[in-house]
């Protein structure tokens, strides 16, 4: 008889997740583009388990930069769908890649519009019209007194108290009384909906909801035409780690800090409140996309922010446990650690073998194969400012370095150390080219 | 004990020195005083950063200390506080980025090893710049940037330098995120620092106080 989900071991989990991933449920454009899908998809797999490939995979450090190469801009393929349709696919057409990210995270502009949502700039708002990216406005969105609000009901926080805060069009829900109530005589609830202004405020979500559904709808068509090629997702689904959760969009990193001298007890208790919250909103994405590796960019653990005893008690256990519990969903979690983590590389080696990805900003990425390549496989970390000032030829010469340290054995993807936003396109194939002539096993 | 007020400030005890903090002003103590010891504890908070003793949350902390206990003193103060300063150094994020980390823990210790640093915070206009250091003659501009447009706007800053005319008279540091010395040449800087310690040690050298 079959074990049910729950009986499986992460590495059966696991097993399952990566057939799925194997074997998407399209239609390949050709059986040309099945079998390069699956080559694809297993140069992946086998970098995850620390086995040596047919070659180094390669991912891409593409985010908008698609928007760029087809002629436009971000602000462009924010408010004009068509457009962002055209510029992906036009992407996807002319480069040779391993993998191919759908725009999920261009953000649809006449969304953010309507709902005025305070936490980002980006073109147009805030920012030039021709800026390559968004910027997060950070700031302190919840006082050191709301600890208790957030730790004895996030759900309730995040509606009443950030919502109103962070967006424009939700600061109404900050009149609503508590969502979870107690006594349940539905009518005492009901009736706040009554109230003109929480009743715009929803009208707002809904609108908003409906113009997402037309953004998504193409989304989910330029994900579907890259499978279809033959270009696998490597975006699964997105986590990241509690103390970042609190730090970036609640208390900001003065107000973190200070908490880490005021408020420990406080800040630990929060961080524990959001750890199953990570983890499930990551596997339901997953289950929706079929591809079991999740992106977690690091931010406030970094090398220069805080010392190791700092990391290791205020932010890697709850990161642990957040990391723990995706792989035994059988996810594959793959951090993005901006900044500097080679201060880090002992501890975070502290997980199962090969059960996840490391991508790395700054790092000797010697020192990273020595310390934790038997454990994680490991990607970086080509310098952007080689990438977006360099030549193709500067660019092949050091991601040759970087295969011929990083890649015997296995274990190794070659990506940039962040993203390339505009600039020369010949350097991203120069990427390619490099790992297919010096990365073949 | 002086000292002491110092390293308590330093090892962040933070009821013993306001505490202390009180009984100085209340037993009439110059409090021209209490700001240099604070300016002292800052100093071996400073030292401690550059060590690896210290992290960002100390830097944090400690400015928050100093910052009560300044606002402790202020009452009290009858001469404006004048410190004698190794040189001038205006600091800013460059335009389209509003990155301000870094910038601040650069701030912080160029401050502390006794700049006068003139943060113009993030998202900085080349113009603002070019007139800040105009106003203030200084001889050293440190530009932050964290993201991958902050490569053609700090680029775009140095050039408004040069048109101004200010270029021969200024040395230009760069730092922070994706910055590098192949950015420092694209930019045309005088000089990529990789970490809160470097840009003192250069600010230093360009000063000539190392």
């Amino acid at each position: 008889m079959e074990k049910k989900w729950v009986e499986l071991s992460w590495e059966e989990k696991r097993e399952e997740r990566f057939k799925r991933w194997l074997s998407p449920d399209v239609k390949f454009a050709s059986p040309e583009a099945e079998n390069l899908y699956k080559e694809r998809v297993t140069r992946f797999i086998k970098a995850i388990k620390l086995e040596e490939a047919d070659r180094v995979p390669v991912m891409l450090p593409v985010e908008f930069y698609p928007a760029y190469y087809a002629g436009g801009n971000l602000k462009k393929v924010m408010y004009d769908y068509d457009e962002l349709k055209r510029a992906w696919l036009k992407f996807m057409h002319d480069f040779d890649m391993d993998s191919f990210i759908a725009p999920s995270l261009v953000f649809p502009g006449p969304v953010m519009d309507m709902i005025d949502y305070k936490l980002e700039k980006w073109p147009g708002h805030g920012l030039a019209d021709d800026a390559p990216i968004y910027q997060f406005i950070e700031g302190e969105y919840m006082p050191p007194e709301e600890y208790d609000a957030l730790i004895t009901d996030p759900a309730d926080y995040l509606q009443r108290y950030f919502l109103p805060r962070s967006v424009g069009a939700f600061s109404a829900f900050k009149k609503l009384s508590p969502i979870t109530p107690f006594v349940a005589i539905p009518v005492w609830y009901i009736s706040q909906f009554g109230d003109p202004e929480i009743r715009q405020a929803y009208q707002t979500l809904l609108d908003a909801g409906q113009e997402c559904m037309k953004w998504m709808a193409v989304v989910g068509e330029v994900s579907q035409a890259g499978l279809e090629a033959g270009y696998p997702n490597i975006w699964g689904g997105m986590s990241g780690a509690p103390f970042d959760m609190i730090g970036d969009m609640l208390r900001g990193t003065r107000g973190i800090m200070m908490d880490m001298f005021q408020r420990p007890d406080k800040l630990h208790e929060a961080m524990a409140r959001l750890v199953p919250i990570a983890i499930n909103e990551a596997v339901s994405s997953a289950n929706a996309s079929g591809c079991p590796i999740i992106f977690m960019p690091l931010h406030k653990g970094t090398g220069g922010f805080m010392s190791n005893q700092q990391f290791e008690t205020f932010y890697w256990p709850s990161f642990k446990k957040v990391l723990m519990g995706l792989v035994s969903e059988g996810l594959v979690p793959m951090p993005f650690a901006e900044g500097n983590y080679q201060p880090r590389l002992e501890i975070i080696r502290d997980m199962p073998r090969s059960s996840m990805i490391w991508w790395f900003e700054q790092m000797d990425m010697a020192k990273a194969k020595e310390i934790l390549g038997d454990n994680a496989c490991i990607a970086g970390n080509l310098p952007v400012s080689v990438l977006c000032t360099g030549t193709p030829e500067e660019v092949k010469k050091r991601c040759r370095q970087l295969i011929e340290t990083c890649a015997p054995g296995g274990g190794y993807m070659l990506t940039a150390a962040a993203y390339m936003d505009i600039g020369n396109p010949d350097n991203l194939r120069a990427m390619m080219e490099a790992a297919k002539e010096y990365g073949v096993y | 004990m002086s000292g002491d007020f110092a390293n308590l400030l330093a090892d962040l005890k933070e009821d013993e020195v306001l505490k202390l903090t009180k009984e100085r002003i209340e037993s009439g103590e110059d409090p021209m005083k209490i700001l240099e010891d604070s300016r002292e504890g800052m100093g071996i908070v400073g030292k401690r950063f550059a060590d690896g003793e210290y992290f960002l949350p100390e830097l944090v902390f400690s400015g928050e200390l100093l910052k009560q206990v300044t606002e402790l003193v202020k009452p009290h103060l009858t001469q404006a506080v004048e410190t004698k300063r190794l040189g001038t150094i205006v600091l800013g994020t460059v335009a389209g980025d509003i990155h301000d980390i870094g910038l601040n823990i650069v701030d912080f210790m160029l401050d502390v090893n006794g700049f006068e640093v003139h943060n113009l915070g993030v998202d900085v206009p080349k113009e603002k710049f070019v007139d800040k250091v105009k106003e203030t003659k200084a001889p050293i501009v440190g530009l932050s940037g964290f993201l991958t447009p902050a490569f053609d706007a700090m680029k775009e800053t140095v050039e408004a330098m040069e048109k101004a005319g200010l270029r021969k008279d200024i040395k230009i540091m760069i730092g922070g995120g994706q910055m590098d010395d192949e950015v420092k040449k694209y930019a045309g800087a005088d000089a990529f620092g990789k970490d809160a310690m470097a840009a003192v040690a250069l600010a230093k050298q360009w000063v000539g106080a190392s």
